[in-house]
């Protein structure tokens, strides 16, 4: 099986990123759901409209990174090329705790609920 | 590997409405159950991706050579809980290998708190685990995967661990739903406690 982030060479991963080796502008998180808010079109990136087909219902960022075999880091940088010509937002995690922070407690209790309900 | 990835044609898709992701990381050693866990509860079957760390990715702000560049890759397994209409918990299965920590903070800023599964032949496996959580000052509790072995008493099992009383210690059956459910159920109820203690004491 072929899995690019692990067998390709950086040169490629480079290429699929516009030679960028990181994102500046947007701070995606593993689980920042991601939805389309257009169509792939033709002579698109095929990774840019891989993404947008896959993000027609909200996905996390690496729920794509594992659809599209690439790492994490590289998926990031191709998202926040998608969020800059606004084809795609963004639902970042809330009442995400800084380090050594709690999460608040209603946010814990919906957590609970959820999971005796599983 | 190919039989755990899930296409995504056929993956249970998230409902419209969700839009709040949230993290609990599994961390063991190889061959401790972590997958098997996050199987056990999760809504789809397991995923799996990885993370390269370049040295550009860590800061320096170069961008000629890249190929020239070490990279390291870490895999991680993942499954999900749809929780409500809204959110939505990754589970994430974690290596506890030494250069997976340097992603730490990369990957796992903002986890709700960490499971470390334990083989209790293979104690020693978590030790460098639960230092490292100290460290980053993410709650745990520490889950023994019952694989048949000797019987220790769970005072036993803290004093190899070196465990802060403090933190809950229970036995679980990975391939189990409802006892996986109720490792996590722990869990939250841990840092529910925490977050209760922290309140009452502002």
């Amino acid at each position: 099986m072929i899995r690019p982030g692990r067998d390709d060479s950086p040169d490629r991963l480079y290429t699929l990123t516009g030679g960028r080796s990181r994102s500046d502008a947007h701070d995606f998180d593993l689980v920042t759901l991601v939805v389309s808010e257009s169509e792939a079109t033709l002579g698109m990136q095929s990774e840019h409209a891989a993404i947008l087909r896959m993000c027609r219902l909200p996905t996390a960022v690496v729920e794509i990174a594992a659809d599209l075999r690439l790492p994490v880091s590289i998926v990031k940088i191709m998202l926040s090329d998608l969020l800059d010509m606004g084809r795609i937002t963004a639902r970042h995690p809330r009442a995400v705790p800084s380090r050594a922070e709690l999460p608040d407690l209603p946010l814990l209790e919906q957590v609970l609920v959820g999971l005796r309900n599983l | 590997m190919d039989s755990a990835i899930s296409d995504p044609a056929v993956r249970t898709p998230l409902v419209r409405t969700a839009d709040n992701g949230l993290k609990i990381v599994v961390v063991g050693g190889f061959g401790v159950g972590k997958t098997t866990l996050v199987r056990s509860v999760s809504d789809i079957r397991p995923l799996s991706t990885e993370e390269t760390m370049t040295q550009a990715s860590r800061g320096i702000d170069d961008l000629g050579g890249i190929s020239s560049k070490t990279s390291t890759t870490v895999a991680f397994d993942f499954g999900r809980i749809s929780l409500n209409e809204r959110t939505v918990l990754y589970l994430f299965g974690a290596p506890g290998q030494e250069r997976f920590w340097f992603l730490w903070d990369r990957l796992f800023a903002g986890t709700l708190g960490a499971v470390v599964l334990v083989d209790t032949r293979r104690l020693a496996d978590s030790w460098y685990a639960i230092d490292r959580l100290e460290h980053h000052g993410t709650p745990f509790i520490v889950a023994r995967n019952d694989f048949g072995g000797p019987k220790y008493t769970a005072e036993e099992v803290r004093d190899a661990l070196d465990l802060d009383p403090r933190v809950p210690l229970i036995d679980c059956d990975a391939r189990s739903r409802t006892s996986s459910k109720h490792v996590l159920i722990t869990l939250v109820e841990h840092l529910r406690a925490l977050a209760s203690a922290r309140e009452t004491a502002s």
